[in-house]
């Protein structure tokens, strides 16, 4: 039991914190498995793409921070982490972006 | 005889001594990163991964709006199976953080049963895509048949590289590579944390790519 105490304490966890995890990662599945299942039917209400394209990104956005949050401990995560995935998120949101102004010859608004 | 002197190596009949170097900032934090290395490293690795699918993702924007017509994904494309392996992907990703949760409470055996059903279930993942796959290919409908589904095998398939990499590390992890718990729980700890964040990453991307590729 020793060493099964040293992971637990290395790692600055007591035993009454992760079982406060376990009930959160619990909370968190329920919650992503409906949401999957909201996407779905909501894609059955055949709304128009645009409307359907934002509904469907903006349920995925929640999920995927649900994810990040819980499941890869972005909640409570160090400074440089943040620091990495706020340069990660400029340059993805730009990299997203180029598609949009090339099609549009260069500019913004036609 | 004087006391023993420091001596350099690589004289004829010297005897080396195994060297052993430890790898550092495995288990303890690193003072200026405040993490340990392992940690910052897979996060670097996780944002040039975002990078890599940002980049498809773009591509896919760009051929989509470039085209004059688009299908809508679920009139070529299983959607209750893809919604079935959806579930399928976000339960193995409970079952892999409850894994490392089983270790930090220092249960092993518990670990062991959650990081298999984590294996499990990505195979299943994959037995799924096969058949929605060999489906697509018995209906002639191949990467070079159209835009759509050439951005839908490279997606989907370059994914699935992902699920079979993950599958790889947590097989290594519930196999040889468990010995490490033994002699360094801490640190075995931190290596499923870390391929728990990898797989957790690849559920994230399917949490993207489904709605896009089958429901839009």
């Amino acid at each position: 039991m020793t060493s099964d105490h040293a992971a637990a304490h290395i790692a600055g966890h007591d035993p009454a914190e992760i079982d406060r995890h376990v009930r959160v990662y619990i909370t968190v599945f329920v919650a992503l498995m409906a949401l999957t299942l909201i996407t779905v039917a909501i894609s059955y209400l055949h709304l128009s793409t645009p409307m359907a394209i934002a509904v469907a990104l903006f349920v995925a956005t929640i999920k995927g921070s649900l994810v990040a949050c819980y499941f890869m401990h972005l909640i409570s995560e160090k400074k440089l982490i943040y620091a990495v995935l706020v340069i990660t998120a400029i340059k993805f949101i730009a990299l997203l972006a180029l598609p949009v102004i090339t099609h549009n010859n260069g500019y913004w608004i036609h | 005889m004087g006391p023993p002197r420091a001596r350099v190596s690589g004289g004829a009949g010297d005897e080396v001594p195994p060297v052993k170097m430890d790898i550092p900032y495995t288990v303890e934090i690193r003072r200026d990163t405040g993490l340990t290395n392992g940690k910052i490293g897979i996060w670097l690795f996780l944002a040039s991964e975002v990078m890599l699918f940002g980049a498809l993702f773009a591509s896919y924007i760009l051929i989509r709006t470039g085209a004059p017509s688009w299908p809508r994904g679920a009139t070529i494309l299983n959607v209750p199976l893809a919604t079935f392996n959806t579930l399928v992907l976000i339960t193995s990703s409970v079952t892999m953080v409850m894994a490392w949760a089983s270790l930090m409470r220092g249960r092993f055996g518990t670990f062991r049963l959650y990081l298999g059903a984590t294996i499990v279930l990505g195979f299943v993942f994959l037995v799924v895509k096969y058949f929605e796959y060999s489906h697509k290919f018995h209906d002639e409908l191949f990467p070079s048949t159209n835009n759509f589904l050439a951005i839908y095998f490279t997606l989907t398939g370059l994914h699935m590289l992902h699920v079979l990499g993950g599958m790889a590390v947590n097989a290594y992890l519930l196999g040889p590579g468990a010995r490490l718990w033994k002699t360094n729980p801490a640190w075995f700890t931190n290596r499923v944390e870390n391929s728990g964040l990898f797989w957790h990453f690849v559920d994230l991307v399917w949490i993207f790519l489904f709605p896009t590729l089958y429901l839009l």
